[in-house]
């Protein structure tokens, strides 16, 4: 037997996790409005969907963005022959102006500085490549994206370590916590090479404020490594407090010295809903740093195909305020309607202003505060009222009882549709038939736990690992027709 | 720099190689036959610009494939959003397809066994983190494509052992060389954990033999061992012998489900057969389910882009077009690396003879001041430099002997080619310091006198001219 490396056969792709039971289900049984109005909605897709018309819209009323139509033909050869590792001047001018936008025009993007990848997914891989070495750590705060334990890992042989987050003060990341977690790192004889944080939020679609930036800023200072902002979310802040990307404390005079540590990466995925087109980038302050990452694109460059498209679309300056003033409009009514319908059964979740999920807090619906029993509710979530969202666990939640549902990759129709699911559940659990007062909802919450003890049938065997950055997931994911 | 990962301050990118300096060189300075008719020609890169016409054509005729459209529909937002590492089945299918036509539909090929990466760059890496563990070696035919050197070693800790070739057989892979190989892997505590050929090879422009691929084969199967077949230039096979891919071989010997089955991997792309290197359009092919269910994930760090899937399946599963274009590309790649052979012949320079790929593999021994890759580099440095030619050095691919160069025939227009060619007999004609008289240069202008761009270069400079004005 010819054997294949320990990567190829350890489970650092993480897709054999007891998680991806959810997508599971929805595979074998996707909802459909028409043909399949019973089956599972899938909740725990982070897209954004909800802006098509107006990129539809666009490229049909801009041909000469693709090189393929007559209007955009002439450029053909010179675009597919192109494969320089720096990227078409043009693409990298127009996502550089685009970050620029996305940030209220508050700091400058250096187009050189912008270096191509595979998606963020490539992009996290490349980084780590690049400022850590085999055995090395990131700290990176809980709940985080799952697919960070392949990105940073799998391949590299870096190891993360948790900065635990707790409810307690809403998830939020205190100077305590990273020091306590770079301690119990240095305890462990792990070297710590950076910390990772994703604003907004993924699964918490909250944003980091001044302070929690500048408190991380000092942390990686004085203990002198790198710190990585993946802001893959940053233009679907869409209410306030507005977005703070860590590029604004890297332009303030006092951290001049230290610049040089800090690194973004970013996506085109969730902005603007392009996750098959992978357009990845990193943009670092180090020029060592934006140099190897430049070449090491070479393993994941982005189609200049896709790149000619971008830049003319991105430099559409009056398309792109369109596209990300209606963006925000959409989200902030999505996620109004959304909270709304479950506040209706009683059930809150974390006070969000980005992303595109909600952070349920299902803690009353367990029958006891273990992960098992969240386990238990999940699937019962699965199963019977046949949505799929992402348990806390696979966030490495600290406290069991935390949910990530997503809103944006459904229409509205769908959307009412899960909500009713979610209120039928509840209701049918109370024994009522009529809108509740929210007293009867609070006393209905102690009833659902107890019904939860039918729980037997939902015992599954561990799987794959379920996806709030999706694409991560996509064995699962198919493309419709 | 100490906060930085060792993988970049060592310098297994390659990018201080000879091969990579050149293109600098090239940048700085590069020849455009109206703007910059002294500057130095690109002979550096193996690309195929040669049937874009083809492409263009078939673009124009079909308007859905290219705006986003299925039968008149728009299908943007499908594509956007589909991420699924596994690919657009009907892209899948019309690859493999694709692939069995240009192996003369000798084997049978399965979209299930293909694994899309973002070019051959990403599958061969790709290849290796599946295969080997940090510290093994894969064996590799000298001389090879210096980008194996990044792609199979850099972030993956792969060590590379060399099968040596030489010129005394036309650089074949012979059975006591792979021996020899193997040896010096054990030699220097390595872990053999395959072999990886190039078919057509890189820089040989050969197709390997029958024999060649049985002995690699028997040997693999000897040594418990992976076989990797780069047949990134499979399309390109335009003279005979006809292309023979390892598959086919497996096939002809009835190994089909055998363990052996399962130790053969294809790397393929659609930069060199298409000329769209731009486009990031690799796949890795295995019998091996194992291989194909981890790199399948791998390939998360290097999709291709939904939008060139799409168009790509369109183009490729129009059969009455690949099987036009394929037949027509081979014909003009004939002419053109004819055009080479007769160029360098006529300046006394031999090549080994070749039937594929993009470039020629010329010898310049003669040339070298003593048979040393020192004196390699000089007459290099003085082809870059003086003649203004960017070609790739032996010693940059790892050729045991010196004196070897890469010349690429298929990235440039004729005329360009034509100047290239004057440029080289010019110089060759000084380095052996032949007469010079009028009737020589006479003899330059009849033969050249409609080709007004090389004026500078041929008619206005004598033979020792042109070394101070370069």
């Amino acid at each position: 037997m010819v054997l294949l490396s320990k990567i190829a056969t350890n489970d650092g792709h993480g897709e054999n996790s007891s998680f991806f039971d959810g997508w599971k289900a929805y595979d074998s049984d996707p909802y459909h409005p028409t043909k399949n109005s019973h089956g599972v909605i899938q909740m725990g897709l982070a897209e954004n969907q909800l802006c098509f018309d107006l990129i539809q819209e666009w490229v049909e009323n801009n041909p000469k963005a693709s090189i393929c139509t007559p209007q955009g033909s002439n450029g053909f050869n010179d675009i597919a022959i192109y494969q320089d590792y720096h990227g078409l001047p043009e693409f990298r001018n127009s996502v550089a102006r685009f970050m620029e936008k996305v940030r209220g025009n508050k700091v400058k993007f250096n187009p050189d500085r912008i270096v191509m990848s595979g998606g963020a997914t490539g992009a996290h891989e490349t980084l780590a490549f690049c400022l850590a070495d085999p055995g090395e750590a990131f700290l990176v705060p809980t709940p985080y994206y799952p697919g960070y334990d392949r990105d940073l890992r799998w391949r590299t042989g870096i190891q993360l370590f948790p900065v635990v987050c707790e409810s307690s003060n809403e998830f939020k990341i205190t100077r305590e916590t990273l020091e306590d977690a770079y301690e119990k790192a240095q305890e462990a004889n792990i070297k710590v090479k950076g910390l990772i944080l994703n604003n907004p939020s993924n699964p918490l679609g909250t944003v980091l404020d001044k302070t929690t930036l500048r408190d991380a800023m000092s942390f990686i200072c004085e203990k002198n490594i790198h710190l990585i902002c993946d802001e893959i979310y940053s233009a679907t802040v869409f209410d306030e407090p507005g977005f703070i990307s860590i590029a604004e404390i890297a332009e303030e005079s006092s951290v001049s010295k230290h610049r040089d540590l800090i690194h973004i990466v970013y996506s085109l995925s969730k902005d603007l809903g392009f996750p098959g087109f992978r357009v990845g980038i990193i943009y670092s302050y180090n020029d060592a740093v934006v140099n190897c990452a430049r070449k090491m694109s070479s393993f994941g460059l982005v189609s200049t195909q896709t790149q000619h498209l971008i830049a003319s679309m991105l430099s559409d300056d009056i398309f792109v305020e369109k596209f990300l003033d209606e963006s925000a409009k959409r989200l902030t009514e999505r996620h109004r309607v959304f909270t709304r319908g479950l506040a209706k059964v009683g059930i809150k979740s974390l006070g969000g202003n980005a992303g595109l999920f909600c952070w349920m807090d299902l803690k009353r619906l367990l029958k006891e505060p273990t992960f098992e029993a969240e386990m238990e509710l999940w699937h019962l979530i699965i199963d019977e009222v046949k949505l799929n969202v992402s348990p806390g666990a696979s966030f490495r939640c600290s406290e069991p009882g935390w949910f990530r549902v997503c809103f944006a990759n459904m229409d509205d129709e769908t959307m009412r549709i899960a909500l009713q699911r979610i209120h039928k559940f509840v209701i049918q659990k109370t024994g009522l038939d009529q809108p509740m007062t929210r007293k009867q909802y609070k006393r209905s919450e102690l009833e659902i736990s107890l019904s939860f003890r039918r729980l037997d049938e939902f015992i599954m065997t561990p799987r794959m690992l379920s996806s709030p950055h999706s694409h991560m997931t996509s064995p699962l994911v198919r493309a419709r027709t | 720099m100490k906060l930085l990962s060792k993988k970049v301050k060592c310098n297994a990118h390659g990018q201080d190689s000879s091969y990579f300096l050149g293109w600098q060189e090239y940048e700085k300075n590069p020849y455009n036959e109206v703007r910059n008719p002294r500057g130095i020609i690109q002979m550096g890169l193996a690309e195929n610009q040669l049937s874009f016409d083809l492409l263009e054509s078939w673009l124009a005729q079909n308007p859905d494939a290219v705006g986003f459209k299925k039968n008149g529909e728009s299908i943007l937002k499908e594509l956007a959003l589909h991420q699924d590492y596994r690919g657009l089945p009907a892209f899948k299918n019309a690859l493999a397809e694709f692939m069995e036509e240009i192996r003369g539909n000798k084997v049978r090929l399965k979209s299930e066994n293909l694994v899309l990466t973002a070019g051959a760059t990403s599958a061969n890496e790709t290849l290796m983190f599946c295969l080997a563990d940090p510290g093994n070696a894969f064996l590799l035919p000298t001389p090879y494509y210096p980008g194996f050197d990044r792609d199979l070693r850099w972030r993956t800790e792969i060590q590379i052992v060399p099968i040596q070739c030489n010129s005394s057989n036309g650089f074949r892979i012979t059975g006591s060389a792979l021996e020899e190989a193997y040896k010096e892997a054990e030699r220097r505590n390595l872990k053999v954990k395959g072999v990886l050929v190039t078919n057509p090879s890189n820089p040989l422009g050969i197709t390997l033999s029958l024999h060649e691929l049985n002995l690699l084969v028997n040997f693999i199967e000897a040594k418990g061992i992976h076989l990797i077949s780069d047949e990134i230039y499979s399309g390109l096979v335009f003279n005979s012998p006809d292309f023979v891919s390892v598959m086919e071989v497996l096939m002809n010997k009835n190994y089909m489900n055998t363990q052996i089955w399962n130790q053969i991997h294809i790397v393929y792309s659609l930069s060199k057969d298409l000329g769209i290197p731009g486009f990031r359009v690799g796949a890795i092919y295995s019998n091996d389910k194992e291989v194909v269910s981890a790199a399948t994930k791998m390939s998360s760090f290097g999709l291709v882009s939904s939008q060139t899937q799409y168009l790509l399946s369109a183009m490729l599963s129009d059969k009455k077009f690949t099987k036009t274009y394929v037949s027509e590309n081979r014909k003009r790649l004939k002419h053109r690396q004819e055009m080479l052979i007769r160029g360098l012949r006529n300046a006394g320079i031999r090549c080994l003879e070749s039937n594929a790929g993009l470039f020629c593999w010329v010898d310049m021994r003669h040339l070298l001041s003593s048979n040393t890759f020192e004196a390699e580099m000089e007459i290099w440095k003085k082809i870059i430099y003086e003649v203004g030619l960017n070609i790739s050095p032996g010693s940059s691919c790892h050729c045991a002997e010196p004196g070897w160069f890469r010349v690429c025939f298929a990235n440039m227009s004729e005329e360009t080619l034509n100047c290239a060619m004057q440029r080289i007999k010019v110089f060759v004609n000084s380095e052996c310091k032949t007469n010079v008289n009028g009737s020589n240069r006479n003899q330059f202008w009849n033969k050249n006198s409609r080709r007004k761009s090389l004026a500078n270069w041929v008619f206005g400079q004598s033979f020792h001219d042109y070394k101070y004005e370069r």
